[in-house]
């Protein structure tokens, strides 16, 4: 995993428009209406979602392939 | 002494109080005041800036009110129409600010530029929706001058705006004068903590200590009715609770009155303002003819003299209210004194002789 | 994960803000706090002036000085701000009713004082608080509610009109574009003079339902697609779009109190 998502689901409203912008289709919204990070593995941190999140509920943090190691 | 117009008057009177902004737009006959700002204010350390209408020239002022300075702005009629929606808004958020009216004729255009006093009911209802309201009339240069002072001082105190209710003749009245040197001023309330601190939480005289913008209290003010953080509350209570409190914050001490001759008066001329000066001549003259004739002038216009005309002595059976228009400040009395009350009016843009209120005696 | 910077101008106990999901406004008023950062501005020596709509009530979430006017009076009440206290550094937020029509008198004659403040109009050609009804920005042919057949009524170009108006400062951009969108607002911040930022942003509500927008993010698709850098047949252009340098109101005027004063 390269990216590390923190949302704050309380802020969400489910615009869809993180879901629709992010270019590897990593983000879903679910029964609720809420984003959910649906395929992580495939997320490249580019932050096209945080970017244009007019909710500010979803924050992508790269993490360093170190920081990967220690938690594995 | 000096020899003063009573516009003039008013911009002197303003500097002396502490106003050091002021934001207007053309219009006679208030635009001494204008003129005679622009002069004194730079010199003052002050802001003058001609607006491009008198909109504009509330909001102008309002803002500068917000971040600091005391503020006045002036204008007649037709203008005087275009600012009641941000007297609402002065109201509403408690910012302090000086509107001085110089009446004309009205509606509309009216006849520019003769004396009137109609605007008296728009000084109290102008503005949509219940609020509060202070509104001052002098009947002299020096009195144009004093009541200035207590303005700046009012809208200060209660974080209100106030009017100065003027008319044609005080406005263009030239007199001689001596203007006082000793000045009481109210300063601009202070918030008396940081911590915690809510910007519209009322004080012990139910007035709030809103912080200046740039003092680091990150403050919000809004024309939507808010709760003592200031912050837009769609509740019942709070909104009753507001509402309550803009009426009672407005202490009923500052109610003047001036009165001669009730002692022995049978009846008594009600007047205000310039009219009040050829109401007095009247009943003097009345006097002379052996007529037990009282005067009343009413120097606060708003509130309403309540409590004055409900206590009058029982001597007084009758009062003449003379004004400057079809009949306004005539239903108040009517409302307020037990016994016969009579309209002596006039709306034809000439002011009264003195002849023309005795008739009504 | 690390707090975002730009969080600690937000009043945290306000939000989620009230605007719809998928609406712009979010985005734009995120990105003036971080043009704001990036300026080095401050809490204490910066205020938030707004009018009245959807766009105005972003006042009350910015954790600065705040001043939430009336309909269209943004502009006069932030030039008294200004003069009064010059040290401080003052942002209006606008909408295309609030700035073009009913405050339309105002921004013109802010403009022509170039008195040194930072308007940022977020553009929705629409209406949206009161439900959708055609702004003076709603393009010929749009359906509002007061529109239903399309409008007739020729648009306003906001930008133009503070070119011609004497801004010294204009740009455009849009919720899509959001890194631009910060640089042309820091931009404007930089300019001692009065700075006009139009950010097209989208209403899914009241303007993308009618006019066969279905998604948010097909509004945001459309500024994308049709947004150019330089003047292009058939788009929109994006960037600075006027820069130049004359002495401002406020200096003017505190110039005048230096001679004339104590």
């Amino acid at each position: 995993m390269k990216s590390e998502f923190t949302l704050k689901l309380d802020r969400c409203k489910g615009c869809g428009i993180c879901v629709n912008f992010c270019p590897k289709k990593v983000l879903e919204l679910d029964t609720l209406g809420k984003v959910v990070v649906a395929r992580p593995e495939d997320c490249i941190a580019c932050g096209q979602c945080e970017l244009r999140c007019p909710d500010y509920a979803i924050f992508v943090d790269k993490i360093k392939e170190a920081n990967l190691g220690a938690r594995d | 002494m000096i020899l003063l117009q009573g516009n003039e008057a008013v911009a002197k009177a303003a500097i002396a109080a502490g106003v050091r902004f002021f934001g207007g737009y053309p219009i006679t006959p208030s635009t001494e005041i204008a003129e005679s700002m622009a002069k004194l204010l730079p010199k003052n350390n002050g802001v003058f800036i001609q607006m491009e209408d008198e909109i504009a020239s509330m909001g102008v002022v309002l803002g500068a009110s917000l971040a600091g300075r005391k503020v006045l702005t002036a204008s007649s009629g037709p203008g005087i129409s275009l600012k009641q929606e941000l007297i609402g808004y002065a109201a509403a958020a408690e910012i302090p600010v000086v509107i001085v009216n110089v009446q004309r004729v009205g509606p509309s255009t009216g006849q520019p530029t003769a004396p009137s006093q109609g605007d008296v009911m728009q000084a109290r209802w102008g503005t949509h929706g219940d609020h509060s309201i202070i509104a001052l009339s002098p009947w002299s240069v020096r009195e144009a001058f004093d009541l200035t002072v207590k303005a700046v001082n009012y809208a200060e105190r209660f974080r209100t705006p106030v009017i100065l209710l003027m008319d044609e003749i005080v406005g263009h009245l030239r007199e001689n004068v001596e203007l006082p040197t000793d000045i009481e001023i109210y300063p601009r309330r202070q918030p008396k903590t940081k911590e915690n601190y809510k910007a519209y939480q009322p004080d012990e005289d139910l007035v709030p200590n809103i912080a200046n913008f740039g003092e680091g209290y990150h403050i919000h003010v809004t024309g939507l009715i808010h709760d003592e953080t200031g912050f837009p509350v769609g509740s019942p209570k709070v909104t009753r609770d507001f509402i309550d409190r803009m009426h009672k914050k407005i202490s009923k001490d500052i109610i003047e009155v001036q009165t001669e001759f009730l002692d022995d008066a049978e009846e008594a001329v009600v007047a205000f303002g310039g009219t009040a000066r050829t109401a007095y001549q009247a009943v003097l003259n009345a006097r002379a003819n052996g007529k037990k004739v009282g005067f009343i002038r009413l120097v606060t216009i708003w509130p309403f003299a309540d409590n004055f005309f409900a206590n009058l002595p029982a001597n007084i059976k009758k009062l003449v209210v003379a004004e400057l228009n079809y009949g306004q400040i005539f239903y108040e009395v009517q409302r307020t004194f037990k016994g016969e009350v009579e309209l002596c009016a006039k709306y034809d843009m000439t002011i009264f002789e003195p002849s023309e209120i005795e008739v009504c005696l | 994960m690390i707090e975002r910077s730009y969080e600690k101008f937000f009043r945290q106990n306000r939000l989620p803000h009230l605007w719809c999901p998928g609406c712009g406004n979010g985005i734009v008023m995120k990105a003036i706090v971080q043009a704001i950062e990036k300026k080095g501005w401050t809490q204490d020596n910066t205020v938030i002036v707004s009018g009245i709509g959807c766009s105005s009530r972003a006042s009350g979430y910015m954790d600065f000085d705040t001043l939430h006017t009336a309909h269209g009076r943004a502009i006069p009440f932030a030039t008294g701000i200004k003069l009064a206290n010059p040290a401080l550094n003052v942002v209006v937020i606008t909408g295309d009713g609030d700035c073009t029509a009913i405050g339309g008198n105002h921004f013109i004659h802010g403009c022509r004082r170039n008195i040194d403040l930072n308007v940022i109009l977020f553009n929705n050609n629409i209406y949206g608080m009161t439900g959708g009804q055609a702004s003076p920005t709603t393009p010929l042919g749009k359906k509002a509610t007061t529109a239903p057949y399309g409008s007739i009524d020729p648009p306003f170009d906001a930008c133009n009109l503070a070119i011609a108006a004497g801004a010294t400062f204009v740009a455009r951009s849009t919720a899509f574009h959001v890194q631009h969108l910060v640089n042309m607002i820091s931009n404007s911040f930089d300019n001692n003079g009065f700075s006009f930022v139009e950010a097209l942003v989208q209403c899914p509500t009241s303007f993308g339902r009618k006019n066969k927008f279905p998604t948010p993010a097909s509004m945001m698709q459309w500024f994308k697609d049709n947004a150019a850098m330089k003047p292009t047949e058939g788009k929109f252009t994006i960037g600075v779009l006027h820069s130049d340098t004359a002495v401002s109101y406020n200096d003017a005027y505190y110039d005048l109190i230096s001679r004339t004063c104590c």
